[in-house]
């Protein structure tokens, strides 16, 4: 509707379109998910099975669906918010009823030719309902108690939701990228410090209430957080891992080992090294120039959503912009900060690199809208 | 909805001040992670390089070849021999019940072995080989190499274990290696990481134990690149170890084959020393085991039957039996008190058949008396009233001096297991073990090598040569280390009147060749190799004044291990003395007859460095000695086998 109120003549049409896409962005995509068949070939031993060619397939499908998404007009997406909350809700109630039967903690879904996880699912859609919201909302009421309140609902339910899972990371994203949207929207700056204040205080009351008369939490919930804190006080579990991790991308060094050279990776001393801990194999093989090259092109992805959403008049779309581009960089900061041994391990793939079907599938449809949101904005 | 542009133009400014400002932050936190990551890489880089060095690399330990062992004439008494092992490794085999299967119907798998396999395949790494059968024959070994293609994982391997080609001729001597124990390393204040090479081999007993670090060498080592599970990626860098150092032993392998044969049937013990540079020619136990049944293991039932003999054979008598001497004691009595001047040689004793000591009877072994003897006649015909006379006069304490000085009753360091010192007992030594006072009653028992005296039958060899030669003669088992000879043990001349040893000999001599002397049997004809000697018989009970009463009763009618122990010692030839040998067989009676006959062949046996001409026996005997020398020969070539391959 907002649109409506725009100049349409410039709007491009039909094949047109593909010119007017955001192609430095488009490339930046390629790259890094390059960088990840690279790495994958590289942890499987200089093979192609049985992950990097699976992954380059699935990036081809993820990239059409990317141009389909970024072909129809952003307020058809604005308008399917709805319809694609609810229907990320409704899979998350089916994996959890699947998985009661399934006797398990399943976050999937089988799809046949790939696994489709609704959490992540989860993480675009709450983007878009949120950013269909504050489009909707007028402006003055943004900062009223009862509008604040229902959108931190539409956050909170399906992070609980993830949660019971059990998928902690996932769940942390949900309310970061959430509690971001709500940022950019405008919602009045105290509400965001009266969170922090009491999450600060919160924290607070439970280190400071451990063995006094009015622990607030069990003993044995105190050690889980311990270990979830500093891993080195489990030195074979997760502490083993976070361990071999710092090993790896130390040993790096300014160059690297050479591309299939990293002792660490290829002695399978590091743990889930197509997954979750690929940065280290790349930052082992190709040293700090090959970590920062990619730091730098998650970077550059980030800057030209910021100014995808920045160059639209379009509410929705700068807002749906940024909520991805959040997501995303939430996605690699937690991952390099945890391999980096500055966050406890939550299990937070690398966007675009780590081996793994639905986040890149999701992702890609997710860049899709900011695509669209590109070719599609006023001017 | 309409909007107005104000509002649109509120809305998209405070858009793009919040996203810069979440920009700002996602800017400072992309900062962080690329400081973190320099601090990482460059700053830190050395040190995680060395962490993932030490992750990757392994150093494993390549065990060094034990040093062997040869005879004085360079034949081996202890080698190293391709041992032979069949080994399973779990992931290449597959299901490894139906291999193992398999493999018993080609060779015969010990249940035992099959059962410690087991339990090792349960823990270890699927990659780990593991042992199933040690020891294997080389036909066994064919057989499973030929039928190698049906049987994954299995692999014939050959690695080095000892082997003692001589059998029991050295058991005591060398003694054995075995297996490294979890007692063994307990025992260890800082144990050499190569001890934790499975199925390493150390010396339990013996030289094999004493002289473990020359034997042993010193381990090699590779460096290999290990994966996270501990697999063997490849090897980077090897180097080799050094082996073990030879050793020569003193021993001649003919003449202690010939001495183990000779004492066959007996609880024995012979030593024979080479008189001018204290080589041990030989040194006997008897009787022996055979040392390879404990290197590969030996089985409860072998080791039973050892320990259950009542001839001790895992004892090593030689070293390790002390016993009265006995009569061989009197040459110690006489030179003590020779040299103490309270007797000359020609004086004289009246032996009635007792003598009276204190308020006590001490009886000569000859009921009706030797008579008027002096210093000659009291040794050839070994009368032990005169001992009791010269004794007393000399003092216990001036006897054992000379005992020491004649090496009894000190320990010779020797590179053997269980090396005893034996007893020379004194006035103060009494005093301090039993609180008691010395009576002149222990000194007439010491006199004759009774009472508390103890000896073994090195230290009678070792008597017997510093009497001959008047040097403090040393024995020598070792005789070179890596082709470097070791120190003579020729000895400095000892402190005793040259004339007072003379009138020693030639008494010696005349035990041995006086047609009265207790020894006159076991002569030697021939002129060049005269022996000098002397027998001894040792009580193992005291003779009741009841038994006296009712008459002595003779040795073969008592119980075997209540009958005297018999010695002898002696040197030959006379004039040059070369040899000097001691040999004491447990409860074999009188000395002259059953340790006398025995010290001479061997005497002839080394002087002749083989059989010797029947002509050196006198002639009597030569009938006798001809079966014994071909019963011998025909018993050598059975216990030994001629070559060391052959490992039934």
């Amino acid at each position: 509707m907002s649109y409506l109120e725009h100049n349409l003549k410039s709007t491009p049409s039909g094949l047109r379109k593909f010119l007017f896409m955001n192609w430095p962005l488009t490339l930046l995509l390629i790259s890094v998910a390059s960088v990840g068949f690279l790495m994958l070939y590289s942890v499987a031993g200089g093979s192609f099975t049985p992950w990097a060619e699976p992954q380059m397939k699935r990036f081809a499908l993820g990239l059409a669906v990317m141009m389909v998404v970024a072909m129809v007009p952003i307020w058809f997406w604005r308008n399917m918010s709805v319809v694609a909350y609810l229907t990320s809700i409704a899979l998350l109630f089916a994996v959890e009823l699947v998985g009661t039967v399934g006797m398990g903690a399943q976050r999937w879904i089988d799809l046949g030719f790939m696994r489709l996880q609704p959490s992540e699912l989860m993480k675009v859609t709450l983007v878009m309902l949120l950013a269909a919201y504050y489009d909707w909302l007028p402006a003055k009421r943004t900062s009223r108690p009862i509008w604040v309140i229902l959108p931190v609902l539409l956050i909170l339910f399906p992070t609980f939701m993830v949660l019971r899972q059990p998928d902690l990371g996932t769940a942390i994203l949900l309310l970061a990228a959430g509690g971001a949207m709500m940022f950019f929207a405008g919602v009045h700056w105290a509400y965001f410090g009266a969170v922090i204040a009491a999450g600060v205080g919160l924290v607070a009351a439970v280190f400071n209430s451990r063995g006094t008369d009015w622990q607030l939490l069990k003993d044995y919930q105190y050690r889980r957080i311990d270990t979830f804190l500093d891993p080195s006080t489990d030195p074979l579990g997760a502490g083993y891992h976070i361990t071999q991790s710092k090993i790896a991308l130390g040993s790096g060094g300014w160059s690297g080992r050479g591309f299939m050279q990293g002792t660490q990776s290829r002695l399978n001393f590091l743990p889930e090294k197509h997954t979750d801990f690929i940065f280290t194999t790349l930052a082992e093989e190709f040293g700090f120039v090959g970590g920062f090259s990619l730091l730098a092109l998650y970077t550059l992805i980030i800057i030209f959503c910021v100014a995808t959403a920045l160059a639209t008049r379009d509410r929705f779309s700068s807002l749906v912009t940024l909520g991805i581009a959040v997501n995303f960089f939430l996605f690699f900061a937690v991952n390099m900060s945890m391999v980096m041994g500055l966050a406890p391990v939550v299990g937070v793939p690398l966007p675009m690199v780590s081996y793994g079907g639905s986040a890149m599938l999701v992702l890609l449809a997710a860049f899709g809208l900011v695509q669209s949101a590109h070719i599609h904005r006023a001017r | 909805m309409k909007r107005n542009p104000k509002e649109l133009e509120y809305t998209h400014r405070q858009v793009s001040r919040r996203a810069l400002f979440v920009g700002g932050l996602q800017a400072a936190f992309v900062g962080g992670l690329a400081m973190r990551m320099r601090y990482m890489q460059v700053d830190q880089a050395d040190e995680f390089r060395l962490l993932a060095e030490e992750n990757r690399i392994n150093i494993r330990l390549i065990a060094p070849a034990r040093g062997e062992l040869f005879d004085r004439n360079g034949k081996i008494l202890g080698q190293n021999t391709p041992s032979y092992r069949i080994i399973i490794v779990r992931e290449d085999a597959g299901d490894v019940e139906k291999v193992i299967s398999d493999l018993s119907k080609l060779i015969y798998l010990d249940p035992e072995d099959l059962e410690r396999a087991r339990a090792e395949m349960r823990r270890a790494p699927a990659f780990l080989p593991i042992t199933l059968a040690d020891q294997v024959t080389w036909e066994e070994i064919s057989k499973v190499a030929v039928n190698a293609p049906s049987l994954p994982g299995i692999t014939p391997e050959v690695g080095l274990a000892r082997h003692y080609p001589q059998m029991g001729d050295f058991a005591h001597v060398i003694g054995y290696v075995g297996p490294v124990s979890d007692y063994d390393l307990s025992q260890m204040e800082d144990p050499e990481p190569v001890l934790r090479i499975p199925r390493f081999q150390i010396g339990k007993v013996g030289l094999e134990a004493k002289r473990e670090g020359l034997l042993r060498g010193r381990a090699g080592a590779k460096r290999v690149e290990v994966n996270a599970g501990g697999r063997v990626m490849r090897e980077l860098s090897r180097r080799e170890g050094d082996a073990g150092a030879d050793l020569q032993l003193s021993v001649d392998a003919d003449l202690q084959q010939y001495t183990q044969a000779r004492l066959e049937g007996e609880s024995a013990s012979a030593v024979v020393i080479d008189c001018e540079t204290g080589d041990l020619r030989a040194i006997v136990s008897a009787p022996s085991f055979d040392p390879n049944l404990f290197v590969r293991g030996i089985s409860v039932a072998d080791y039973k039957r050892l320990t259950d003999d009542p001839y001790r054979p895992l004892a090593n008598k030689s070293v390790q039996g002390t016993y009265p001497p006995g009569s061989t004691f009197k040459m110690v009595t006489a030179l003590a008190a020779l040299e103490a001047g309270v007797v000359g040689p020609g004086d004289t004793s009246y032996c009635p058949g007792f003598h009276k000591v204190g308020n006590r009877r001490f009886h000569c072994w000859k009921r009706g008396g030797h008579g008027t003897v002096d210093l000659l006649l009291s040794l050839k015909r070994s009368c032990d009233v005169y001992y009791y006379d010269v004794a007393v006069k000399t003092g216990i304490d001036n006897i054992s001096a000379m005992a020491n000085k004649l090496g009894l009753g000190v320990r010779h360091d020797l590179p053997m297991s269980a090396v005893r010192r034996g007893l020379t007992p004194t006035q103060a030594w009494k005093e301090r073990v039993h609180g008691e006072g010395w009576l002149v009653g222990d000194t007439a028992n010491s006199s004759i090598g009774q009472g508390f005296m103890l000896a073994s039958p090195l230290q009678l060899a070792v008597m017997s040569a510093r009497i001959a030669t008047g040097r403090a003669v040393t024995p020598r088992l070792v005789k070179s280390i890596d082709g470097v000879e070791q120190p003579s043990g020729a000895g400095e001349p000892l402190d005793i009147n040259e004339r007072n040893l003379r009138y020693i000999r030639n008494a010696m001599y005349a035990v041995s060749n006086d047609r009265r002397g207790t020894a006159y049997r076991s002569r030697i004809i021939e002129d060049a190799y005269r022996m000098a000697g002397k027998t001894g018989t040792s009580q193992v009970r005291n003779i009741t004044k009841a038994e006296r009463a009712a008459g002595v009763i003779r040795n073969k009618d008592l119980p075997w291990e209540r009958r005297d122990h018999a010695l002898f010692v002696c040197y030959a030839p006379f004039d040059k003395p070369k040899y000097a040998v001691a040999v004491v067989v447990e409860h074999g009676g009188g000395g002259s007859k059953a340790a006398a006959p025995v010290a001479r062949d061997v005497m002839l046996q080394a002087l002749y460095k083989g059989n010797p001409p029947l002509e050196a026996y006198p002639s009597k005997d030569r009938e006798r000695i001809k079966e014994q020398q071909e019963r011998l020969d025909q018993l050598r070539d059975r216990v030994t086998p001629s070559d060391g391959n052959d490992r039934a």
